[in-house]
């Protein structure tokens, strides 16, 4: 099952609905071939197909969701936000819950969002949006006020939002947090006690595969020796 | 592209901690992060880290002709260049201003406090001597490479050997380290580089080591070379806060603390390394 694959290695995968995820790319004219280093996998019926890799540069996905910091302005239209991907997103200032072409947000340069990618094109710079655009409800998403923001690599980034996973959990069971995951390798956490929120800091650090890649119960003896 | 600069709810926060007297990482103010050491397969390499930042620096020595001058002494060359592989930060071929401060500091240590008896390094007079070449590369930048890259460059020379020469007559014999055990660098003291940051808000004293963030977020860097035997070789400070004297010569007696500290761990890792080595003289 773990098959590991090179940039370039073609891939063989065959299902009548088949449906590539990152790291997959099909050429013209057929052959599929992988565009990243890592475990070639799939899901139980064959259907979907990805490559689930490690790597600290992110490249925007659409849907996915991300943390970002606005870096300038589109005159009133909307803002610039770094994602920490090779471009800066656009973000429009409608594209927010309850927003109006009067009633825009109040963001600062230097302020925090959680937002989705909208649009992510090869030839073009990534579009966020702060909504669900169906809705028009905010889901969430918006303007991230306090905390701190934790970087991370971008694997540790995805089992963070694993339901499974034990970390947040374990640290909801010893102070009380409210956290955001962004698939961008930023985490943002905010607790009303500073010397929890370093807690957390300290936690995710050792977590990382690239650090120590601690499991859950050495956090947790790692937990108990800080003052919390 | 260069990064944007950290957001307000970072800055408000680290500010906010610091105040408490509580850094990210769990350290004490004016506790710096424990150094590590590795050393290569080749006498005077040696890998550097502090926390995630890391540094490498290297040692060579070859024979030039030294120019009229100054016939008697040896000459030590330093390459340092931040490429884009320490941080995206950084970008080719433009050094930046903290490039600019890292190797303006690493030549006054190395260089002009005299860390190497460059007379020792003669071969014969006005026609040989020695040129070593300390090459330093950044590797990655968690903040406070200055000190990292100082450490590592005192190391390598400390680390380092070069081959025994001979001179018959108007010959120069170079004994291979297989034929002749090959003679370590005569050095005349090892001086430590530490660095403190300050902050606009007077009320969070000096932190020793910052990180990245920390480093970005304060309103000026103090940098203090010394030696364990407390003779100062470089206090930088570019700007940034005004200080009062009392406060530099606190400072001051911190880092000859901490300067013995690492002055007694250099020794004991120098040690270490060479018991692993085998130099076999037939």
């Amino acid at each position: 099952m773990a098959d590991i694959v090179l940039p370039g290695e073609s891939v063989n995968a065959k299902h009548p609905n088949l449906k590539l995820g990152p790291g997959l790319l099909q050429l013209p004219g057929g052959p599929l071939i992988s565009t990243k280093a890592g475990t070639l996998r799939h899901n139980s019926n064959r259907s979907k197909w990805y490559v689930e890799s490690n790597s600290r540069r992110y490249v925007p996905a659409a849907q996915e969701a991300v943390i970002g910091v606005v870096v300038g302005k589109n005159g009133a239209e909307g803002f610039r936000v770094d994602i920490g991907g090779p471009h800066n997103a656009n973000l429009d200032a409608l594209a927010f819950e309850g927003a109006t072409k009067r009633n825009r947000p109040n963001l600062k340069v230097g302020s925090l969002l959680y937002a989705r990618v909208s649009l992510s094109h090869k030839d073009m710079e990534p579009e966020l949006e702060c909504f669900d655009a169906q809705t028009r409800k905010s889901e969430g998403y918006g303007e991230l006020k306090g905390g701190f923001v934790i970087s991370c690599s971008l694997k540790t980034c995805r089992q963070l939002l694993d339901p499974n996973h034990f970390l947040i959990p374990l640290l909801g069971s010893k102070f009380p947090l409210d956290a955001a995951v962004g698939l961008n390798g930023r985490v943002w956490v905010k607790s009303k006690e500073p010397k929890h929120v370093i807690a957390a800091v300290r936690c995710m650090e050792r977590v990382d595969p690239e650090g120590e890649n601690l499991d859950g119960k050495s956090v947790n003896e790692f937990l108990d020796t800080l003052d919390i | 592209m260069r990064p944007p600069s950290p957001s307000i709810p970072e800055k408000e926060f680290v500010v906010e901690a610091l105040k408490q007297g509580l850094r990210l990482d769990g350290r004490a103010a004016l506790e710096m992060r424990r150094p590590t050491l590795t050393f290569g397969p080749d006498l005077g390499w040696v890998d550097c880290s502090l926390g995630k930042t890391r540094v490498l620096a290297q040692v060579e020595a070859k024979m030039v002709k030294p120019p009229p001058e100054r016939p008697f002494e040896g000459q030590i060359t330093i390459h340092s260049e931040i490429s884009p592989m320490a941080s995206s930060e950084y970008e080719q071929g433009r050094p930046s201003e903290e490039e600019v401060t890292i190797t303006r500091m690493l030549d006054k240590i190395i260089r002009r406090s005299d860390v190497v008896d460059k007379e020792s390094l003669c071969i014969q007079s006005g026609q040989r001597v020695w040129n070593l070449r300390l090459t330093v590369h950044f590797l990655a930048d968690s903040g406070n490479m200055l000190d990292c890259a100082c450490l590592a460059a005192i190391v390598a020379l400390k680390h380092f050997r070069r081959p025994e020469v001979e001179v018959v007559g108007d010959e120069v014999i170079v004994h291979p380290p297989t034929e002749r055990a090959p003679m370590p660098l005569s050095m005349h003291h090892t001086p430590f580089c530490l660095t403190f940051a300050y902050f606009q808000d007077t009320s969070i004293p000096a932190i020793l080591d910052p990180n990245r963030l920390e480093q970005r977020l304060s309103a000026g860097v103090m940098s203090i070379a010394l030696n364990a035997q407390r003779e100062l070789c470089v206090v930088q400070k570019a700007g940034g806060v005004p200080l009062p004297p009392t406060e530099i010569l606190r400072i001051v007696g911190v880092s000859t603390e901490k300067s013995k500290e690492l002055d007694k761990f250099v020794k004991e890792r120098l040690e270490d390394d060479w018991k692993t080595r085998k130099v076999e003289v037939v």
